[in-house]
């Protein structure tokens, strides 16, 4: 589901709030098909989960997923029963950067890194990878709703839903090789990522389509977006061809020519993965 | 020395914050422990009374707070600044191409705002006295007790890490004690240890402490040898030649498929590497551990030794180690000994002189012999020297040179 609203910034540079919202929404109604948000949500989460919202927030202020968008998610989650709401990524230097305010603690909302909790002590492996996990992951959250930006990486090719899992292990470096080929892939089965990952919005309010995943403004654009799915195998694919789209509109060559086309994408929906899909006649793209 | 499960054992030794090694608290002098548990509880209170904090692991241990991050960091060597704040590492043959925020593979050293920073420089993960045998170093001076430091990091990724709770993890994720290479040189000096060893982890990823430590360590006339896995590019294993007294390389295979699938690098540097540092004169062995069906053909064994002889020398050490599961490999047995004997009576018929066979304590292959007159010349069980019949650098009985660095 990819929503659109060419005024959510009502011709400034800030988003507007309310149509953030609605931008939302929209996306939200029209992925499970309900007449009001709060139906919808109620199909992702239910009341009294500890909810997880994993952030991208690497590239600090300028592309990383928007304060904003995180507080209209929270706010939906509040009003269908969810009281624990936990948002996450690597490191509270790297939150903080992206102008989250670290709690660590009390009742409502919480936001920190994994240098809060730590990460489990025994591996989890599948295939190539073998990581630890943080306990933010599996000791706090039942469910996460993964929130990562619209952008290209330098190595490996694009960095949206399947990669915004590297934040839930203690060793995402060993796994660029190849343009991340099999490993992202094979991050994303291991099993409390598998089962817990339920909802991928992809923050794509601003757009990076060359320089990630470090902030280039020269190399961003408005897309004034978000990109809704279930299947993140779908919306990496999705994603991806909208970046090319507009790295051919500026002149740039195709990630390929690159040499980061990012193959892990189809690793991921290939029989021994089944994360999903990256067919696009499987692929159901609605824009709302 | 090995426990019921074939685990190597290693003696734990605490440091006062004076620097005396002793026993810690409730475990009884010469008490033994698993290497898990050695890396784990590896305690330094003389180091820790520089910084208060103690190495160890993650898991549940709440970090140094980020404040403290900033001892650690220098600037980095090897390095090429790029457009847009990019950076190119040339330390190691990965030259990773790094973006503003980002780390190279080895998790260590990182851009920020286009300049690159190592971030373990003082930043001790573990540290013990071992027995130089245990690196192992059979050719650099016997008995010598080592003191081994070691920080986070790893520029490669070896399913079968004996370290990987060190080599696998960032630096923030492990506790670590601030120790400038001038204490470390202090340390060694306190509890008699004529070397310092840089090793468990990959010195190479943190070259710049390793370097100031050797340089620290030799003003106070201490040697410093290097345990590493050889994936370090020309330029600074050339400086690092000049630097340290001896570095044991360990060959993971003999074949790129395994260093491709296993290891997650290319043996052709490694190498390279061993050329280099035969060339620059330093003093050098090779570990290959042998591992079940992996690397373990009489057809590796052989192009080993034929590489070793042609492009090392007869008489470059080489040590056949056994494995042991661990990390990600711990579906295969430990190596059997038929399999390590074959493997040196492979490279004996290939001509090498020094050919070992480690993790086996108690072994005759532990004991060095003259190759001429093939009287033993060290003496060895585990890594317990008990007798050297060198003199000058001579073999005692017929007076054939033996080389290695013997005094």
């Amino acid at each position: 589901m990819v929503s659109r609203d060419a005024q959510l910034r009502q011709g400034g540079a800030s988003l507007d709030g309310g149509r953030l919202l609605a931008l939302l929404d929209r996306g939200i109604q029209a992925m499970f098909d309900r007449d009001t948000p709060q139906e919808a949500w109620r199909q992702v989460v239910r009341p009294g989960e500890v909810v997880g919202l994993k952030v991208n927030c690497l590239a600090g202020r300028g592309i990383s997923t928007n304060p904003q968008l995180v507080e209209a998610v929270c706010e939906r989650l509040q009003q269908v029963g969810v009281k624990d709401i936990v948002i996450w990524d690597r490191l509270n230097a790297d939150l903080e950067s992206a102008r989250f305010h670290v709690k660590e603690k009390g009742a409502g909302v919480r936001c920190f890194g994994n240098d809060t909790l730590g990460y489990e002590s025994e591996l989890a492996t599948f295939g190539s990878v073998g990581s630890l996990l943080s306990r933010t992951l599996t000791a706090v959250c039942d469910t996460v709703i993964s929130l990562p930006v619209l952008k290209d990486h330098g190595i490996t090719g694009v960095t949206m839903a399947l990669k915004n899992v590297f934040g839930a292990i203690h060793n995402p470096n060993k796994y660029h090789l190849d343009v991340g080929n099999p490993y992202i892939a094979d991050v994303n089965m291991l099993p409390p990522i598998r089962r817990k990952f339920r909802l991928h919005l992809c923050d794509a309010t601003t757009a990076q389509y060359e320089g990630g995943p470090s902030f280039m403004p020269q190399w961003t654009w408005p897309f004034n977006g978000l990109l809704v799915a279930r299947d993140p195998v779908a919306l990496d694919a999705t994603g991806w061809q909208i970046i090319e789209r507009q790295r051919a509109a500026k002149g740039m060559k195709p990630l390929k020519e690159m040499k980061r086309e990012p193959r892990y994408i189809a690793t991921a929906a290939d029989a021994n993965h089944r994360l999903g899909t990256n067919d696009p006649k499987a692929i159901e793209l609605v824009e709302v | 020395m090995k426990d019921s499960m074939g685990r190597e054992k290693t003696l734990r030794l605490d440091l006062t914050p004076d620097g005396e090694a002793v026993a810690p608290a409730g475990v009884r002098p010469g008490a033994i422990c698993d290497r898990r548990a050695f890396l784990k509880t590896a305690s330094l209170p003389c180091l820790a009374a520089c910084a208060g904090a103690v190495a160890g692991t993650h898991g549940l241990v709440p970090l140094l707070a980020a404040e403290s991050d900033a001892q650690f960091i220098r600037e980095a060597q090897f390095y090429e600044k790029q457009p847009y704040r990019k950076i190119k590492c040339k330390l190691c043959p990965r030259e990773c191409v790094i973006d503003d925020h980002e780390r190279g593979y080895c998790g260590v050293r990182e851009n920020r705002g286009g300049t690159y920073y190592t971030l373990v420089h003082s930043r001790v993960a573990t540290a013990h006295i071992d027995p130089i045998e245990k690196k192992p170093f059979f050719h650099f001076l016997p008995g010598a007790m080592a003191f081994s430091i070691a920080t986070a990091g790893c520029n490669v990724n070896c399913k079968m890490c004996q370290n990987w709770e060190i080599s696998q993890v960032r630096p923030e994720q492990v506790r670590s004690t601030y120790a400038p290479p001038e204490r470390i040189a202090e340390l060694a000096q306190q509890n008699r240890c004529p070397v310092v060893a840089y090793t468990y982890s990959e010195p190479v990823i943190f070259y710049e402490y390793m370097t100031d430590t050797a340089r620290a360590a030799h003003e106070a006339g201490i040697r410093s040898v290097v345990v590493t896995g050889g994936y370090i590019t020309e330029d600074p294993l050339k400086k690092l030649c000049k630097t340290v007294d001896a570095i044991k390389v360990d060959l993971k295979a003999f074949s790129e498929k395994f260093y491709k699938e296993i290891v997650n690098g290319e043996m052709k540097h490694v190498l390279n590497a061993l050329v280099t540092i035969r060339q620059q004169g330093t003093w050098s062995e090779v570990v290959y551990l042998v591992i079940p069906t992996l690397n373990d053909s009489d057809a590796e064994f052989q192009a080993l030794a034929k590489w070793v002889k042609t492009d090392l020398g007869p008489d470059v050490p080489l040590h056949f180690s056994r494995f042991h599961p661990e990390y990600l490999l711990k579906n295969l047995p430990p190596t059997p000994l038929e399999t390590l004997e074959r493997g040196k009576a492979i490279a004996d018929a290939e001509g090498l002189h020094y050919v070992y066979i480690g993790n086996v304590p108690g072994h005759p292959a532990e004991s060095t012999y003259c190759p001429r007159c093939h009287k033993v010349v060290v003496e060895r069980a585990g890594y317990t020297v008990s007798g050297v019949y060198i003199k000058n650098g001579k073999c005692r009985y017929c007076q054939q040179p033996i080389p290695g660095v013997w005094s």
